[in-house]
């Protein structure tokens, strides 16, 4: 899979993948790493210490901060994979120090839900079957 | 995006960990919106004030910033915060809410920022000039920097407003592209204008247009309030950035005419309908607030004028900056209006205070961005003229 780096580094980590984006403002409860939005398909999933695979982030800017907070409390996700990378998302990672990579497909969605394990590794994703 | 030798030692980290963090965030967007290089700002108007948007998290990241000795390295003035500084407790604002806002304000002087605490800062000292370059944040004052006063900005969010304001540089793309700021929607209005009808006008061909430029062909000629207002509700029933007025706006003459996609005719009925959808309640308001985006000290002289002489039958908080405060006590507004039982508040609104814990269910506003916004904290708005709210 082709990707462009968001926010430098790597993780591991199972994936948890959603087609609607994600607003980390009043979608996740910073203190526990939970979705909490009622209307998106995660809700009462973790992202903790997850690939989280999104189209993108939306809603407020203040969702940057979401994502430093989750960080502090060590509830974020271990990195994050989106199809396009919007600036909340986007910040969010860069100071939260979050691996992000953008750039893959709805079909790559697919797949990288049915692996065991996906690791971002160098600007790559590698996809770890059981 | 390239880099100048000086850019790269800021992103490798030689100018500390503010500084490497907030090139990071600047890059990565120059990257995401294809710019080619950064440009350097001359003033930034920084979001994300209000510990009741912000919270926990956003204390944190901006306390962080300031033990890495974060600095501002150009003019940057602050919007509005989450109560007034000074009456915060006659307000009844909880005293850990207080506590938490109190050391936001005091990790952005810490950083440089000018506590100004207002979403106008073009009515208190912030005044970019011409095709100046700025890296703005809060949607009202985006608009109004880019369209009234022909200043160039994107639609900023708080932590990269913060970013370009520590760097003096944003990433060059969008708004700051001159083929980026011709209109491609002609708005012909057939109706003169007045008062809050610009609000009206601006949720009405915001939320039609989302992010696109209209082109307003006017009846007649808005003045700054006006501008302010049209601003605002177009920023926030859409998302744009800027907007330009035949005979009124500064680039009106200079821009490229001719790629309209759409035309927009706007009539009496079209505004009337347009206004009955901002209210979501035909009660009485309990509480009446003005000044979203913040009263300038005409409009205050409008309210003092009104309430002359009367005993109000519900709360009236007109809310300005401290800078504008002053002028209205000078002027005897402030006593006027207290006198019939309002209050002149600074520092703060209606949309980034807790007002919802402040026990009020309906609430009365003459701002078209306060009646989109305010329902989501559980309020029933009604949205009228001042005259007819109170």
């Amino acid at each position: 899979m082709n990707v462009r780096v968001i926010s430098k580094g790597n993780a591991k980590g199972k994936p948890l993948v959603s087609n609607e984006p994600l607003s980390f403002l009043g979608g996740v409860d910073p203190k526990t790493g939970k979705v909490i939005d009622p209307r998106h398909p995660l809700k009462g999933k973790s992202i903790k210490n997850k690939i989280l695979i999104i189209p993108g982030g939306k809603g407020s800017t203040v969702g940057s901060y979401v994502l430093y907070q989750l960080a502090k409390n060590k509830t974020a996700p271990a990195g994050i994979i989106c199809i396009k990378a919007e600036p909340i998302v986007a910040v969010g990672a860069i100071i939260a120090k979050i691996p992000l990579v953008d750039g893959i497909t709805i079909e790559d969605m697919e797949k990288l839900s049915k692996c065991h394990e996906v690791e971002i590794k160098n600007g790559k994703i590698k996809m770890i079957k059981k | 995006m390239y880099l100048t030798r000086e850019e790269e030692k800021m992103y490798e980290g030689e100018f500390g960990e503010a500084v490497r963090i907030s090139m990071e965030i600047l890059v990565t967007l120059g990257d995401i919106y294809d710019a080619d290089r950064l440009i350097n700002i001359s003033s930034a108007q920084v979001s994300g004030a209000s510990y009741k948007t912000i919270g926990d998290a956003g204390l944190e990241y901006l306390e962080d910033m300031v033990k890495n000795s974060a600095t501002t390295s150009v003019y940057t003035t602050l919007n509005p915060i989450g109560m007034d500084l000074k009456r915060w407790e006659e307000l009844n604002i909880p005293s850990n809410f207080a506590k938490k806002q109190i050391k936001i304000v005091k990790a952005y002087q810490k950083m440089g920022v000018t506590l100004s605490c207002t979403c106008t800062p073009y009515f208190c000292g912030n005044i970019p000039t011409f095709k100046s370059h700025i890296a703005w944040s809060e949607s009202s004052a985006v608009i109004y920097a880019n369209s009234v006063l022909g200043a160039r900005t994107n639609r900023e969010g708080g932590p990269s407003a913060l970013a370009a304001a520590i760097c003096g540089k944003t990433p060059r793309y969008g708004y700051h592209l001159e083929e980026n700021r011709n209109p491609n929607v002609l708005v012909e209005v057939k109706e003169k204008l007045n008062g809050i009808d610009y609000a009206v006008l601006g949720y009405l061909i915001g939320k039609e247009i989302n992010d696109k430029i209209p082109y307003f062909k006017m009846l007649n000629r808005p003045d700054v309030d006006d501008l302010k207002n049209l601003g605002a509700a177009l920023a926030s029933a859409g998302a744009v950035a800027l907007y330009h007025i035949e005979g009124v706006t500064p680039e009106y003459s200079l821009i490229d005419k001719n790629e309209f996609e759409d035309k927009i005719t706007v009539t009496k009925k079209d505004l009337k309908a347009a206004k009955e959808e901002l209210s979501t309640t035909n009660e009485k308001p309990e509480i009446v607030c003005i000044g979203c985006p913040h009263s300038s000290i005409q409009d205050i002289k409008k309210v003092a004028e009104i309430v002359a002489n009367k005993k109000l039958n519900c709360d009236l908080w007109v809310c300005t900056s401290l800078s504008t405060k002053i002028m209205a006590d000078r002027m005897g507004y402030t006593k006027i209006i207290e006198k019939s039982g309002g209050k002149i508040l600074c520092d703060t609104c209606m949309v980034v205070t807790p007002i919802e814990d402040l026990g009020y269910k309906t609430i009365g506003v003459d701002s078209a961005k306060a009646a989109i916004y305010l329902p989501s904290n559980n309020l029933d708005v009604i949205f009228n003229d001042l005259n007819n709210l109170i």
